[in-house]
């Protein structure tokens, strides 16, 4: 066990902290200290504007999407290498949220399916973020059982026309392009009707429309498609092959979503050390203590278990399903801290005003913000689902639509 | 970052473990439920053979010198195994003790007995029923002779050599020159001592008992962590093993959701403690500033994952769960025994928190 870097890896984090030095929008810092879940906060400046910045100046100067070839926009770099990147970049990385679906998910998807021309025209502008990608698998009636989805393609020529509805697509309203699964074929069983497309999102026939969420704000998005004609050189794989597609992204999803999760340790851990209880300190109270033990093992175990997911990549292992315990874990954590957190304010923890409340009202917006992680990007329930059968090799649950053609399936409605 | 252990280090745990699965099968454990003594002598003497009481004993004092990374592994397979055998008290107290706070001669005595098995070691502290604290403490030396009594001493009856906590020292005492009656536990399958010291011949250790034995219980219970971690594992392995068989409402339980989803966070506690155990093996093999934080994240959630892993595997057993012929409550027992020994859940919690530092990013 060793946890130093070898003397090229200590060589290449001092070229990383030269460029972040000299590079990084500094001015941005205060703010984006203050990001808080879901909301990458640039103060007075616009959010979607200095991602774009900063995600240019890193391509420009080779920082872009370190482990893509050099010929899509990358710079060809092991998997190492862009642990150290990603542990460098630090609180920067916070301007990233809006190109990680497109780079971490469609992006891997495009090298496997899209053709050589596809890719180049493509995939530089997305590591440059001149253009923003968006991901459309949800569906109204295909969640957790996402092979249930009834968005139609129909083959007309050369092209799909494609009718239905998407739900819960993050980055929607500024996409320039984006993953589609849709169903071609009713007639067989669910999983063997699917097939992938890419499309332009603005094209005739595409209407996003946003969610008001259950915490006020809008991240997510419906999509709409009334008669949206896609050609089929932008078909992903081959026709009815669309969930084996799928797979590809969905496995990325974990290397791109899973891992450096938020858990609220080291915030409730500050307010504990300012809060009083009976005059003294939260954090002398044998309860708080043990709440607090409690969560530390939780935020350190998933912390050394992204140690051990390095390791294993820098031996070109892939990561897998056991990292499903990473969001199991940290949102419902997130959820009992947020909780835990108004506790100790008294009926004061009610108050949303960023001005009263503790830390920019951070643990109200964590409170309202963390019933969703525990459902986007697979509920509670799908992870133990994976971890049951695909980690402990647990029978799978009884499926009352095993092998019956789609259209054949009760729908209940 | 190499955050593994070796490929040397995994190959000497598959011998141990080889050894284990043929020697202390939960038949042989209940040898030491059923039988008079809790405590099966072939077990130590393989384990001994094999030179593993002396894993983290240096050559000079007849050990095998390997390192604590290795005994950290070891300690997983003894853990898993249940194995009814004073390795923790001999090995991660006793031989610690000597090492720290032993003069040469006192290592020169006694460690290479501990590393051939020859000498079995038991750790005395505890007096009432309640948390160890110096209030707590009666036991006193002097005139070099130890007076005192103890409630609860883990393999005091199998033991050769005691470490001692008196109010002002840690002492060493020779077994003979005292009384010890063996008591039962929550855990029928390990050796458990009441102790009277009358007028016993003792060494001294170190007069700064209070450091010592924090010093001590930080290294330790990186390696009861281990063996939490083992018990985890393989309570996790039986009950997954069962859900897999066993039939109802004509499907295997494991398909149920309500089962599956158990034995999912079961997973998930032992993949949490295993990921703070390795990191705590890293912290105690280089005697890190980060031990005491890593020692304590690591104790705190193998506690918890073997009390979980052994509470549910008995669950998922349904009735059988209950019955003695089913193996589940060795599992239920020992986690409860180690839960407490080198003290309770809550004094490691307090222990981690005080540990912190004032920002933790974790």
């Amino acid at each position: 066990m060793d946890f130093s870097d070898t003397k090229e890896e200590a060589e290449f984090r001092a070229e990383v902290r030269a460029f972040i030095d000299a590079n990084a929008p500094h001015y941005l810092n205060e703010h984006l200290q203050k990001s808080g879940f879901g909301n990458t906060n640039t103060g007075e400046y616009d959010a979607l504007e200095e991602a774009k910045k900063w995600q240019k100046t890193k391509a420009e100067n080779g920082w872009a999407c370190l482990m893509w070839p050099t010929e899509y926009g990358g710079r060809g770099a092991t998997p190492i290498q862009n642990v150290i990147w990603s542990q460098e970049e630090g609180i920067y990385s916070r301007l990233s949220g809006t190109f990680i679906i497109g780079q971490g998910m469609c992006a891997p998807t495009m090298m496997a399916y899209a053709s050589e021309g596809q890719k180049q025209e493509y995939l530089p502008k997305l590591a440059s973020g001149e253009h923003v990608w968006c991901q459309m698998f949800s569906e109204p009636h295909g969640g957790s059982d996402l092979a249930g989805l009834r968005t139609r393609a129909e083959k007309d020529g050369d092209e799909w026309v494609i009718n239905g509805q998407k739900i819960w697509t993050s980055g929607a309203q500024h996409s320039d392009y984006g993953i589609l699964i849709t169903r071609t074929d009713p007639t067989v069983a669910k999983h063997k009707g699917l097939t992938m497309f890419f499309i332009d999102m603005k094209s005739e026939g595409i209407e996003v429309v946003p969610i008001k969420q259950a915490n006020g704000n809008s991240e997510f998005n419906e999509v709409y498609f009334d008669n949206l004609r896609v050609p089929d050189e932008n078909r992903l794989g081959e026709v009815g092959e669309g969930w084996r597609v799928s797979i590809t992204t969905l496995m990325n999803e974990r290397m791109a979503i899973g891992g450096g999760i938020s858990t609220g340790f080291p915030e409730i851990y500050e307010l504990v050390q300012s809060v009083q209880i009976n005059g003294k300190p939260a954090v002398e109270d044998a309860n708080v203590k043990s709440k607090l033990a409690d969560w530390y093992v939780k935020s350190s175990g998933l912390k050394n278990n992204a140690s051990r997911m390095i390791t294993a990549v820098s031996r070109g292992e892939m990561p897998g399903p056991e990292n499903s315990i990473g969001k199991l874990v940290a949102g419902n954590m997130m959820q009992d801290i947020a909780k835990f957190a108004l506790d100790l304010q008294g009926q004061g923890g009610a108050l949303v005003d960023p001005e009263v409340a503790e830390g920019s009202a951070r643990f109200q917006a964590m409170l309202l913000r963390s019933p969703a992680v525990r459902i986007e990007g697979g509920t509670d329930q799908i992870l133990r689902n994976i971890i049951g059968e695909r980690v402990l090799g647990l029978p799978e649950d009884m499926r009352a639509d095993k092998g019956i053609p789609f259209n054949e399936i009760p729908t209940g409605s | 970052m190499n955050f593994d252990f070796s490929d040397d280090q995994k190959l000497l745990a598959d011998q141990v473990k080889r050894f284990l699965d043929e020697n202390c099968s939960t038949a042989v454990v209940r040898q030491a439920l059923e039988g008079e003594a809790r405590f099966v002598p072939e077990v130590w003497d393989g384990l001994a053979a094999m030179g593993l009481t002396g894993t983290a004993i240096p050559e000079q004092y007849g050990g095998t010198g390997a390192g604590y990374l290795e005994l950290c592994l070891v300690a997983q397979q003894v853990g898993a195994h249940l194995a009814p055998v004073p390795f923790g008290s001999t090995v991660y107290l006793v031989a610690e003790a000597l090492l720290r706070y032993g003069t040469d001669a006192q290592k020169q005595m006694w460690l290479p007995g501990i590393s051939n098995g020859s000498v079995k070691g038991a750790f005395a502290v505890v007096e009432t029923m309640q948390q160890v604290a110096p209030d707590q403490i009666s036991t006193a030396f002097s005139d070099g002779v130890l007076n005192g009594s103890k409630l609860v001493v883990s393999d005091g009856n199998v033991a050769d050599l005691y470490v001692v906590l008196a109010q002002d020292g840690l002492y060493l005492a020779e077994g003979g020159n005292l009384k010890a009656t063996p008591v039962d536990s929550v855990d029928l399958t390990r050796d458990t001592a009441a102790i009277e010291f009358n007028n016993t011949a003792s060494e001294l250790l170190t007069n700064d008992p209070w450091s010592a034995l924090n010093a001590l219980y930080d290294r330790a219970a990186v390696l009861y962590a281990f063996e939490q971690l083992g018990g985890a594992q393989s309570a996790l392995d039986m009950a997954v093993g069962y859900a897999q068989e066993r039939f109802a409402f004509g499907r295997a339980i494991g398909s149920f959701q309500a089962i599956k989803h158990m034995l999912a966070d079961m997973y998930t506690a032992m993949k949490l403690a295993e990921n703070n155990c390795y990191y705590a093996a890293w912290a105690l093999a280089n005697d890190a500033p980060e031990l005491p934080l890593a020692a304590a994240t690591a104790r705190v959630g193998a506690t918890q994952a073997f009390q979980l892993c052994s509470r549910d595997n008995v669950q998922v057993h349904g009735g059988m769960g209950f019955t003695w012929e089913f193996d589940c409550h060795l599992y239920y027992r020992r986690s409860n025994y180690l839960a407490l020994e080198l003290g309770a859940l809550s004094e490691w919690e307090a222990r981690l928190v005080d540990a912190l530092p004032l920002q933790a990013s974790a």
